[in-house]
């Protein structure tokens, strides 16, 4: 049910952050691979996890939302945008405006400074520069939340822990308040206990912000921690035609 | 900010690029000396005669003229006759002239007879005059003076004899008259370095003997008879003359061209140089093609690069693409590095081009007679460094092309 996370009195007002319907999408050229997914959202301040298996099409599904993937036919809205009505350049914008993305690991270009990994969206993104305002300041208190060394800030990437690397990767996804951020197992290069303190900082960052999570991961024993998980078998048919 | 990381991955791939720049600035380098090589030579091939305003000898072409009177190559077909050759030289509008006697020859030099006046008249390089290194000018009637290049390859020094040998690459010597040597002028870098000069008198002197190009047989003149014989020339091969003002160059050419007693030729010898290098320039326009295409290589090398480092660098591009660049920022950017690695690859080139030239223009000067002047930065020059820059962009896009469509195809998810 969809809910606002500031009241949840104008529950039925608030758009959802996202949600696919009816998409279905065919590798061009691989007669091999389709997908098909009828519905799938995330409200605004909602925690989603989607469990996968590998090869179950998450990469895919990512890929569709961010819209660096057009699907055949269907609607993708982010932020009460269909997506797949923009042209690819548009996409691209609004990409970077809307969707903060962390991956599995190497995250960062290794030969930038850490600030200038976090700042990069913004380059890309001037609506979601104006919300940064200072945009240095915003990216080193950013840095300071996730427990960051102040030193690390000036600091080459490629000289980061792994685990480092990762919460540089969050603020960088943070950062201009995007209403929406895709995690492609961003523990899964971590040991357990890292893991629990990366998910920590990263709840406590998306809740103080506000900003709606959906995670890929084939971890089930992450599950307690988000408020909704999802299946990829449940929601998305895979089809694989032997070519 | 693009910018600066652009410039950040560069120098992370520091040994490759570094590789790529290096092979850049060395064709750049080298292309640029082969042309300042080829200017340098055009200008001290211009400068081989200056100060003479025509260039005298029987009619034959313009650029066969300037070939045996100037650079000693080939021959007259035909003298001028000391009769014309006074005549010239009585005219009002003739400053100086300065007679020229070819046709013998010492080892592989050729022996010039002439006057003092060659050595107070032939200048050189913009007005140089030709200087005495060790000994004197020709005083008595046997004295030679030799140039720079004879003295150091057959090491000769002042007081040493020499034979004069009839004809060129002849056997048969003018062994009954030896001359001495009486002087070696200064390096000067033109013909001249190469030339044994003697007398007119001299010239004279050697052949008593001869007739028609042969030895009279038994017939041998004592040097002492010789001496007291008059010795006054009954040809000359060439002229140099000077005239009063330059505005009377032309109808002085004119007159010799139309003189009437006997068919001669007068040629300016800047405009014959030119002709001659008109001829000559074909194999520097051909050494330039080829520096050329060198840094076309060096350029297809910077595109090989990278091509083979695009793969290494999709987890890059999809960063850059997860962030929100477009495909056609990714373009735009291994574009702008490869223009930036051009752009500091040429600028090195050209510093390279300086230090070597600081090198290595004393030691063309001395060795070659050949004086690169170091000037700064041509026009021409900076037009080599942006075309090299424009063409490492155009080289660079077919790699780029590549990067984006595997950009596009990959997105931000990297399939191995």
């Amino acid at each position: 049910m969809p809910r606002c996370s500031t009241c949840g009195a104008c529950s039925e007002l608030a758009p959802p952050v996202l949600a696919l319907s009816e998409v279905r999408f065919r590798w061009p050229g691989r007669t091999g691979f389709s997908l098909s997914l009828s519905n799938l959202t995330v409200d605004e301040g909602e925690t989603v996890l989607l469990l996968g298996e590998s090869g179950s099409g998450k990469s895919t599904l990512l890929s569709l939302i961010c819209g660096t993937l057009l699907p055949v036919k269907g609607k993708v809205q982010v932020a009460g945008t269909d997506i797949t009505t923009l042209s690819g350049g548009c996409r691209d914008r609004f990409r970077a405006e809307q969707i903060g993305v962390i991956f599995q690991q190497f995250n960062l270009l290794p030969f930038g400074t850490v600030a200038d990994n976090i700042l990069l969206p913004l380059q890309f993104a001037p609506e979601r520069r104006k919300r940064a305002g200072d945009a240095r300041a915003a990216a080193a208190s950013l840095c300071r939340e996730l427990g960051l060394p102040d030193e690390v800030f000036t600091a080459m990437a490629r000289t980061l822990s792994v685990g480092q690397q990762q919460r540089v990767a969050v603020a960088r996804a943070l950062i201009g308040h995007p209403p929406l951020i895709i995690a492609d197992e961003p523990t899964s290069a971590l040991d357990a206990n890292s893991q629990a303190a990366f998910l920590e900082l990263l709840f406590q960052q998306t809740s103080a912000h506000g900003t709606s999570l959906l995670m890929v991961s084939h971890d089930p024993r992450l599950a307690d921690r988000f408020d909704r998980v999802l299946r990829m078998e449940e929601i998305a048919r895979i089809e694989r035609v032997a070519a | 900010m693009i910018l600066r990381l652009a410039l950040a991955s560069l120098l992370a791939r520091a040994l490759t690029v570094g590789m790529t720049i290096l092979a850049i600035a060395l064709s750049v380098a080298l292309f640029l000396g082969v042309e300042k090589v080829r200017t340098g030579a055009k200008a001290s091939f211009a400068d081989t005669i200056s100060g003479t305003d025509l260039i005298v000898g029987a009619r034959s072409g313009s650029v066969q003229l300037l070939l045996y009177s100037v650079f000693r190559i080939g021959n007259a077909t035909n003298n001028v006759t000391w009769q014309s050759y006074q005549d010239i030289a009585a005219r009002g509008d003739v400053e100086w002239i300065v007679p020229i006697s070819l046709g013998d020859s010492h080892r592989q030099f050729r022996v010039m007879g002439t006057t003092q006046g060659f050595f107070e008249h032939y200048k050189y390089r913009q007005g140089r005059s030709l200087e005495i290194a060790d000994g004197l000018v020709m005083e008595d009637l046997f004295d030679a003076v030799i140039g720079a290049d004879v003295a150091a390859t057959l090491n000769y020094g002042v007081d040493d004899p020499i034979v004069v040998a009839h004809g060129i690459a002849s056997f048969t010597e003018h062994e009954d008259q030896p001359f001495r040597v009486a002087g070696i002028l200064a390096k000067t870098g033109t013909p001249v370095d190469r030339t044994v000069i003697v007398s007119m008198e001299a010239i004279e002197a050697i052949h008593v003997d001869w007739q028609s190009g042969a030895k009279i047989p038994g017939q041998s003149t004592p040097v002492e008879v010789i001496r007291q014989m008059d010795l006054t020339p009954k040809a000359v091969t060439a002229a140099l003359v000077g005239v009063e003002s330059p505005l009377q160059t032309f109808a002085l050419q004119r007159a010799i061209n139309e003189y009437p007693e006997e068919p001669l030729l007068a040629v300016l010898p800047g405009v014959a140089l030119q002709e001659l290098w008109g001829i000559v320039g074909i194999a520097e326009t051909a050494l330039l093609a080829v520096s050329a295409m060198v840094v076309v290589t060096a350029l297809i090398g910077m595109m090989a690069t990278i091509f083979s480092s695009l793969n290494e660098r999709r987890r890059e591009m999809a960063i850059f693409r997860a962030m929100g660049a477009r495909p056609g920022t990714i373009l735009g950017l291994l574009i702008l590095e490869a223009m930036l690695t051009a752009a500091i690859g040429a600028l090195l080139g050209l510093a390279l081009l300086y230090a070597g030239l600081v090198i290595a223009q004393p030691i063309l000067d001395s060795a070659y007679g050949l004086w690169i002047p170091i000037t700064a930065p041509t026009i021409r020059e900076g037009v080599v460094v942006v075309a090299v820059i424009a063409a490492g962009a155009i080289v660079s896009f077919f790699p780029a092309l590549r990067a984006y469509r595997m950009s596009l195809a990959d997105g931000m998810m990297v399939r191995t």
